[in-house]
């Protein structure tokens, strides 16, 4: 061991890499211990148990029966369950972040001025983001109800509606009134991550473009957009990596329903894993599948998010 | 001068109705929860029916948010404790695999914890802690982890070492110097922390409707369960008071601590 006792003593380069003392590394891992504990118990060994898993038949009640890779990934593959979840989680993503992006970024200009008003408005807008997705979900699921909620009646007597149908029991309703549901509880989060980063921009640079005499959208065309980019970067990775993810809302809202019309992909792994086949194997394959997606989409975006910041320099 | 009182009115009009659609369905969840309820046939008029059914529904309301308190007290602690500890561990001490732990807790955020709850569900039983609210609030305090650490980490870097050596001088060890010197000068942003944990843990449903059976439900799975009990008439008075209480806990925390949750959002709350 080339550790030194008495780094403390020396004159010499304290920072040297190499020399570490051996009391640091005894206190650092002491408290390092609880976090420790935590990553290895709930997070390094499921991750190696759902990639072990993915390879068996494991079922529900049965647990593990037999190796079986890759028959899980080859199921999935063809599986036209597993095609149409995908299909539809990134229809509902890309609806999700188109309406709530600009509607954040709009919302953060309006409000960005510190005037009273706008503190209240920023308070109200924002508090939807207290609620958990499951109490919003269910919040609205009494809302879209026929028996009590004001919607249906609404929706009904504009004609907008069949007659006989309610608002969650067609296909483009329930996506719908899922979408409106998420916005209503993102909406004030993004616009706050916004109105950090429109409170970044020093305001010197747009004093000089009102000396140059530029217009509000000439202002925002040329100076918020540009010096937003890594803000803009960072909420649409949260919304597409979260709207990728949807369960709580469909669970809640649609059980993927009608006609599993709004089935998520992770809504999938429920329902493989539960309802459907119970098998824990398959349903631990699927889990696989997302968790290699997402951590591809992460690096990527990661990636794009710090080549954003350089250029910014 | 018209031309600007035209636009001031505006204005007031297009924010005070953005304003309103935001609270409207706050608002009516608790009008309709005191509302005349036909499906628990109370009397007609406007009342607290509905959460006195609520009392007493399945295993009743106080076993449910009892439950939820445990879960989000599990959860708060753990994090707070693990994040604050290796926090200060990353900022002040050198030693051989500081730099890997700190990447390793950083990938949590990588991995969606909806990819892990299969493998939780075998595993947690092999630990001995399915179906308990200790080891699901251990669940959830990991995933509040990396945020937690960073945070905490950039806490302890922006305060002067000085404030450590005199402490060592006045003949502290390293665990006294961190509990009486070093937590009490970063207990804001460990407010910070405790604030995106609680919310989160409070009102998670997905993990616990993995790990947890309807007896130690926390209140967001019990409702879900509630709703689904009841078959053909759902109880949409008692929905909405279940989502009244839950919301009363947390929207005054959030109204109390807003300050705190900006702070947590510019350092980087990268979980939703």
């Amino acid at each position: 061991m080339a550790v030194m006792a008495d780094t403390d003593e020396r004159q010499v380069v304290p920072h040297r890499r190499s020399r570490w003392s051996r009391t640091d590394t005894l206190r650092g891992w002491a408290f390092l211990a609880p976090a420790l504990a935590l990553v290895v118990f709930f997070f390094i060994v499921p991750v190696g148990l759902v990639v072990y898993m993915s390879a068996t038949d494991w079922t529900l009640f049965g647990g593990f029966t037999a190796m079986n890779f890759p028959q899980n990934f080859v199921d999935i593959a063809s599986d036209p369950m597993f095609a149409k979840s995908l299909e539809f989680t990134l229809k509902y993503t890309v609806l999700t972040t188109v309406i709530l992006m600009p509607l954040a970024f709009f919302l953060a200009l309006l409000v960005q001025e510190a005037r009273q008003w706008n503190k209240f408005l920023r308070t109200a807008i924002l508090l939807p983001s207290a609620l958990g997705i499951a109490s919003s979900s269910l919040l609205f699921y009494a809302l879209y109800s026929p028996q009590v909620g004001p919607l249906n009646p609404i929706l009904d007597s504009l004609g907008l509606m069949d007659a006989q149908q309610t608002i969650l029991g067609t296909a483009d309703g329930a996506l719908w009134a899922t979408v409106v549901l998420v916005v209503w509880r993102f909406t004030g989060y993004f616009m706050l991550l916004t109105l950090i980063g429109v409170q970044a921009i020093p305001g010197d640079i747009y004093e000089a473009a009102n000396l140059d005499g530029a217009g509000r959208l000439r202002k925002l065309r040329s100076i918020t957009l540009p010096m937003l980019k890594p803000t803009i970067a960072m909420t649409m990775i949260l919304s597409v990596t979260g709207s990728l993810l949807a369960f709580d809302q469909f669970f809640i809202l649609t059980k993927g329903g009608p006609n599993n019309e709004t089935l998520t992909t992770v809504l999938l792994i429920y329902k493989y894993a539960f309802e459907t086949k119970k098998d824990l194997g398959m349903a631990a394959a699927l889990s696989v599948v997302v968790l290699l997606a997402l951590v591809i989409i992460n690096v990527l975006q990661l990636r794009a998010l710090g080549v954003g910041r350089s250029e910014e320099k | 001068m018209a031309n600007l009182l035209t636009k001031r009115v505006v204005y007031y009009l297009l924010t005070a109705l953005i304003a309103i659609t935001f609270i409207l369905p706050l608002a009516w969840a608790v009008v309709n929860s005191i509302a005349p309820n036909s499906a628990t046939s109370q009397s007609d008029g406007y009342g607290l029916g509905n959460y006195g059914a609520l009392a007493v529904y399945g295993e009743g309301l106080t076993t449910y948010l009892s439950n939820s308190v445990i879960l989000t007290f599990v959860a708060v602690a753990a994090c707070l404790i693990a994040a604050t500890m290796a926090g200060y561990a990353i900022a002040r001490f050198t030693f051989a695999g500081k730099g890997l732990m700190f990447v390793l807790v950083l990938s949590i955020l990588m991995v969606p914890y909806a990819a892990l709850l299969i493998p939780l569900v075998v595993w947690m039983s092999e630990l001995g802690l399915d179906n308990t609210l200790v080891g699901v609030g251990f669940v959830l305090a990991l995933f509040q982890l990396p945020f937690g650490t960073f945070v905490m980490r950039n806490a302890f870097e922006s305060i002067p070492s000085e404030l450590e050596e005199a402490a060592k001088l006045d003949g502290c060890g390293t665990f006294a110097t961190f509990m009486r010197v070093m937590v009490p000068s970063v207990k804001a942003p460990m407010v910070t922390v405790g604030l995106f944990v609680f919310l989160n843990a409070w009102n998670d449903f997905m993990v616990p409707l993995y790990l947890l059976g309807p007896q130690n439900a926390p209140l967001p799975l019990a409702m879900v369960n509630m709703r689904q009990q009841v078959m053909g008439v759902i109880d949409y008075g008692l929905t909405t008071a279940g989502v009244v209480v839950l919301a009363i806990p947390a929207v005054i925390l959030f109204l109390a601590l807003q300050k705190y949750y900006i702070k947590g959002l510019i350092s980087g709350a990268v979980k939703g």
